[in-house]
């Protein structure tokens, strides 16, 4: 199988190069109509082309500065869509690697759903419903369930992970996806995705952003965008009027520079670019998005619905402890825990062998096993004989049996070890030699290491973290307690969590979740994001707006401080772009009415050599931050989990106080070059 | 600069600090429609005012029949004011005997009164009869303003709810608002003037025998009266040409200081009155800081400009310690007539106790800027309010998102429908300034208008349309208004400046009373802490600083540069 393709390098040649082709095409003005800021740049590039071609075959013109003026308009429109083909560039490797794994596949449908006969053709002629069957070596050739049958299936084409899955009839392993490849056995398939909007078709078309639609903020940032756009059009235009008060005739194309350098083209360019970047960044932490909106609702959630298994602890409960009765020491009684769970393969016996071998340093003895007595259910232990002692572990009223030991002949401390245990949501196991009762170990569900922060860091983004678990309400807290989310849901049913959920969202709450089986469907489809398992049913994939392909519910962190980083970015940028505008003025304004009053020359803060030079400098400045400004637009803004004011404090310094200086020196050193070289 | 002036100046400011917060919680108290201290007295009159009208006080209205109402009442009033100035000549009060007001010029009046602008290009001693001052202009003073206060009550309100479809009722607001915030103020303010000596009489003039023998004929009337709600509602049409510049509105120091308190104190705590209802008083507060930073720096930076003079003067000899007098009252001194100058702009009053057009370039730049940056600071009784919050929802918006969420003020998602009504909303002032402005600098007839020659003239043209659109209505003088092009030119942009304006805003609230709100987190974007104050600062300065820098680099600009290196105009 192929493996994934790695992140490219911010300025791989591979990219690089189509983008400038791509670049070329986006200049199409009904393409560009999208984005208004950049579509009245080409317009006003146009304009002043026009005036060049004049000035050229005129007498009295400067070409040489309209000439230069016309060109780097033409460059900020041309770095525009290079910033936004650079963007779609990074994903375009992943959508080829795709749409390989996609290519002729060939599905042999099932004549009837009883029989073995089928009949074959090509996938793209499958309908939802048709029944498919696939065997050992055969690729699926579309996404749907599985009726009967199983197999294992490698899904790395998709999923990166090359460790192939089991996918059976019925249950929430049913799913499978067109592409991925049957490695043993066989099983029946019911379509249940049309050709073309297959699992592997949307992605391909989001990893392409072909089917990229503007999200909510973005139109209203875009509509933002467009406002100051139409009043620096009127500032302008009337300019023309003021001036002829004072009998200054101000031409098209130092109004077109004023124009161009004011209206917001640094965030306007940069726009789709952020956007894809961001549903990029997350396809490579392998989760795929429906909708640029989910991203965008990760950034504002407020409460995360976390599974407790697999995320708050890991998936079973583990030996924390050897509690043994008086008279026998820690150790002796870590010695038989161990010896009794050698041959136990369960997670919890692999557990207490580790812990014994850990933490209280014990050896494995060499010698042999005498018998293994192997767990059951009607006995409810397990253990060995070995040389000659019978060592057993199991439940306590088990334990207790087995040793011939009456309800009141234990010791008290046993007693009291067990209660404690009970009472903080842990299992008791108790383990006997023989007759001979030796203690308790403390089986309980580990916390991750690590995950406490996480929350920590979370609370301080200001939002909430609220276990979901079966187990009891006293197993539940004590494991809230410990891992320090803000609420737990326990003994959860699948309606309980939809319950939860909508009550969240009446108090104008935005919910993130994870789920994977057929009956997390509802919430999924409820949350504000739904983050569905790749490894989860067909119905919990549909329901979601994203999906995971590496199975972690740990993701959903990720997945938040994606979003969030998405909008700071675009909040940043557009700062920066805004405050850019005072330094331009003080470039321009002068420039442009020196000559009429020279007063005016004290507004030229800058120094700048002579007004051409300062307005062709601060259109070169306007044309060329936005090419400075495309690494930050790909890789997003730091973020960092720490409370809103921090951010606001930290983002406003950068961006806005930046924004506003940074231009002052930029300006002045094209100018400085700009007049070194004589260009005008 | 003294330190007299300067404690003047401080003194006026901690004096409307004072009252800020009760007379907020007192108008929170109105506006919730709850009992307070004057419902024994107006209570009958506000219910019989129901009846007579037909209005279920109880019934509230969405934000399309609310802004419905506030159009039709102001085409009422529009029209009956137009139609008492048409038909001056033959209506009673009238003991000068002056003729009906022409047609261009009623109209440009009952804009301007209707829009709560009070441009006047007129001179209310040789045009109006008594009867037109006090029920055809007077009535206006009252309920134009009480209508500001009634749109930023729906704003106000449409922030405090989670998830209705209404936003009040206007007409229960607007009676609310006259009855108990502007009426029984402006009989408290018109007692005290009338003890500071403003004449209250229908008399039409008293006749004096000056020095030299002559017979000089003084205007009268009831300056009083109309004197106060002139202020209390940000209003600014004095009773006589010249305003409080007036020895008969302005006599005193005393009265000058309680001109410039009226004026702001309601609309300052009508910014408390928001913070209150929304419950959250900091950010009232808030609010409060933005506008007292930027009317303390303007204050600061007139006063020292004034102060310093005119080096052209000092060169001639003229002592430079008595600053810039040209324009000013020596009742009232470079101190108090900067304060005056700040604060009618950074409200919309627009009264004036000193020709703004007489001022040093910066001196008069900085009146001009004010209320450019759109009439916030406070604003107009009302109008003020609503234009800060459409500002702040803007600054949230640019700003807000670098902490990482969709902005949200208040608890209240922006989206794109109140990012669509609050750009179409500031629009409208660049385009009506600008676009007015531009047009009478290249059209001959109009710049035949302009009093003086150079920039000053290109500053007269703008600030006249500056104060028409800001609904100020304070004029720069200079500029001949009174012809069928500026009377009409300005009447569209004061109704622009209005209506153009406050529909979007309304538009605005019904958005955003429908949304959740949304309950605070670490997580949100802080908008009542001095870092927002800051950032809303920041964001009304660049904001109107780019839309309008290349106008006045062209005007007020030049002229304080060209005076600095030794030229006037």
């Amino acid at each position: 199988m192929f493996d994934k393709p790695a992140a490219p390098r911010l300025f791989d040649p591979a990219i690089l190069i189509p983008a400038i082709k791509a670049a070329l095409v986006k200049l199409d003005p009904r393409q560009l109509v999208r984005n208004p800021v950049i579509f009245v740049t080409e317009v006003v590039a146009a304009l002043v082309t026009l005036f060049f071609v004049r000035d050229l075959v005129s007498v009295g013109g400067s070409p040489l500065f309209s000439g230069q003026i016309a060109a780097w308009l033409w460059f900020t429109v041309l770095f525009a869509t290079f910033a936004e083909a650079v963007a779609e560039g990074r994903g375009k490797a992943q959508a080829d690697f795709l749409r390989r794994t996609k290519s002729e596949l060939t599905a042999y449908k099932l004549l009837s759903p009883e029989g073995r006969e089928t009949q074959e053709m090509p996938a793209t002629m499958l309908k939802v419903g048709d029944l498919v069957f696939v065997k050992a070596g055969e690729l699926i050739p579309g996404d749907g369930e599985v009726i009967e049958g199983v197999a294992s299936v490698n899904e790395s084409a998709i999923t990166g992970e090359s460790a192939p899955v089991i996918r059976e009839a019925g249950g929430d392993r049913s799913a499978v996806t067109g592409g991925t490849q049957v490695l043993s056995d066989w099983i029946k398939i019911r379509i249940t995705t049309a050709p073309g909007s297959t699992f592997v078709d949307r992605m391909i078309a989001l990893i392409e952003g072909a089917r990229r639609q503007k999200t909510p903020n973005e139109i209203a940032l875009s509509i933002l965008l467009s406002g100051l756009t139409l009043i620096f059009l009127i500032a302008v235009v009337t300019l023309w009027g003021l001036a002829g008060y004072s009998a200054t005739i101000l031409s098209v194309t130092v109004l077109s520079a004023l124009l161009v350098t004011l209206i917001p083209t640094t965030i306007g360019g940069l726009l789709s670019a952020i956007g894809i970047a961001g549903m990029d960044r997350l396809i490579r932490f392998n989760v795929i998005a429906t909708s640029g909106r989910a991203v965008e609702a990760a950034g504002d959630v407020d409460t995360l619905l976390l599974d407790k298994t697999g995320t708050v602890t890991y998936g079973n409960r583990m030996a924390s402890d050897f509690l043994p009765v008086p008279g026998v020491t820690e150790a002796e009684l870590a010695d038989a825990a161990l010896l009794a769970s050698l041959a136990d393969e369960t997670p919890e016996g692999r557990s207490i062998v580790a812990l014994a071998t850990g933490e209280f340093g014990r050896h494995v003895p060499d010698a042999k096993m005498d018998a293994i007595v192997p767990f059951a259910a009607e006995t409810r232990l397990s253990g060995v004989d070995h040389a000659g002692r019978r060592l057993r572990k199991g439940a306590v009223d088990a334990i207790l049996k087995f040793a011939g030991l009456p309800e009141d002949n234990v010791p008290a401390e046993f007693r009291q070890a067990v209660d404690r245990i009970a009472r903080t949501g842990g299992t008791p196991l108790a383990v006997a030699d023989g007759g001979r009762l030796l203690g308790v170990i403390h089986l309980k569900d580990i916390v991750k290491p690590g995950i406490k922060e996480r929350f920590a860091a979370l609370r301080t983004m200001g939002i909430r973290t609220v276990m979901v678990t079966g187990d009891n309400p006293i197993t539940a807290a004590a494991i809230a307690s410990e891992a320090g989310v803000d609420d737990f849901l326990a003994e959860a049913t699948p309606e309980d969590k939809l319950a939860y959920i909508r009550n969240e969202q009446k108090g104008g709450r935005l919910i993130a979740m994870c789920g994977d089986g057929t009956n997390d469907a509802p919430a999924l489809a409820q949350a504000d994001v739904g983050v569905a398992m790749q490894t989860g049913t067909q119905a919990a994939r549909e329901a979601a707006n994203m999906v995971d392909l590496d199975s972690s519910p740990t993701k959903l962190i990720e997945i938040v401080e994606i979003g969030k980083q998405l909008l700071m970015t675009r909040g940043s940028l557009t700062t920066f772009s805004i405050a850019n505008d005072v330094a331009k003025y003080f470039a321009i304004i002068p420039a442009l009415f020196v000559t009429t009053y020279p007063a005016l020359g004290a507004l030229n803060l800058m120094g700048l050599a002579s007004p051409q030079s300062a307005i062709l400098s601060a259109v070169i400045f306007n044309a060329l931050i936005i090419v400075a400004l495309i690494p930050l637009a790909l890789k997003g803004v730091t973020y960092r989990p720490v409370g809103a004011v921090v951010l606001l404090r930290r983002n406003l310094l950068v961006y806005g106080l930046g924004g506003i200086l940074l231009p002052f020196v930029g300006i002045k050193f094209i100018d400085v070059v700009v007049s070194t070289f004589n260009l005008v | 600069m003294t330190v007299i002036g300067w404690l003047q100046i401080s003194l006026l400011f901690l004096a409307v600090l004072a009252v800020v917060k009760p007379l907020g919680l007192y108008m929170a108290q109105v506006f919730s429609g709850g009992r307070n201290v004057f419902s024994p007295i107006f209570g009958p009159v506000e219910r019989g005012l129901y009846a007579a009208a037909g209005v279920d006080p109880a019934k509230e209205q969405g934000w399309l029949a609310y802004t419905l109402s506030m159009l039709a009442f102001s085409l009422a009033g529009f029209a009956t004011l137009y139609a008492i100035l048409r038909l001056q000549a033959w209506l009673p009060l009238n003991p000068q005997g002056f003729g009906s007001v022409p047609p261009d010029l009623a109209f440009n009046t009952a804009v301007s009164f209707v829009t709560n602008t009070n441009w006047q290009n007129y001179a209310g001693e040789t045009t109006m009869s008594h009867l037109s001052q006090m029920l055809g202009l007077t009535v206006q003073n009252f309920v134009s303003a009480a209508s500001g206060i009634a749109m930023a009550l729906a704003l106000t309100r449409a922030f405090a709810r989670s998830a209705v479809s209404t936003v009040g009722n206007f007409w229960v607001d607007l009676t609310r608002a006259t009855l108990y915030v502007l009426l029984p103020l402006a009989i408290v303010v018109a007692l005290a003037f009338v003890a500071m000596g403003l004449p209250q009489t229908f008399h039409a003039s008293v006749t004096a025998t000056t020095l030299e023998g002559a017979q000089q004929s003084i205007a009268l009337g009831p300056v009083a009266s109309q004197e106060a709600i002139k202020q209390l509602g940000t209003n600014g049409g004095g009773f006589f040409n010249v305003n409080a510049a007036h020895p008969f509105e302005n006599p005193t120091a005393l009265s000058n200081y309680l001109n410039i308190f009226a004026m702001l104190s309601v609309s300052a705590a009508l910014l408390y009155t928001f913070g209150q209802f929304v419950g959250n008083r900091r950010q009232g507060w808030a609010f409060i800081a933005v506008t007292f930073a930027f009317l303390i720096a303007s204050a600061g930076v007139v006063y020292w400009a004034e102060a310093a003079g005119n080096p052209i003067l000092t060169a001639l000899g003229l002592d430079p310690a008595l600053g810039n007098m040209e324009g000013k009252e020596v009742r009232f001194g470079q101190a108090m007539t900067a304060l005056y100058a700040t604060v009618t702009t950074g409200l919309s009053d627009g009264g004036v106790n000193g020709m703004h057009g007489s001022f040093t370039g910066l001196g008069g730049l900085v009146p001009m800027f004010l209320i450019q940056l759109g009439e916030v600071l406070p604003g107009g009784v009302g109008s003020g309010l609503y234009g800060m919050v459409v500002f702040a929802i803007l600054a949230v918006f640019v700003a807000g998102l670098m902490v990482g969420r969709t902005p949200e003020l208040l608890g209240k998602k922006i989206g794109s429908r109140e990012m669509k009504y609050a750009m179409f909303a500031v629009l409208i002032l660049p385009l009506a300034i600008l676009g007015f402005t531009a047009i009478s600098a290249v059209l001959p007839f109009a710049v035949a208008s302009v009093g003086t020659a150079g920039p000053h003239g290109l500053s007269e043209v703008l600030y006249a349309f500056t104060s028409a659109a800001g609904n100020n209505g304070s004029a720069f003088g200079g500029l001949t208004g009174n012809t069928p092009w500026y009377n009409t030119t300005l009447g569209i942009a004061m109704l622009l400046g209005r209506f153009a304006y406050a529909v979007p805003v309304l538009a605005i609230a019904g958005s955003i009373a429908a949304k959740t709100r949304v309950p605070a987190s670490k997580g949100t974007f802080p908008t009542d802490t001095p870092l927002f104050v800051g950032l809303l600062i920041g964001i009304i300065l660049i904001l109107g600083g780019l839309q309008f820098f290349p106008a006045l680099a062209l005007g007020p600009i030049i002229e304080h540069l060209a005076m600095l290196s030794g030229q006037t105009f």
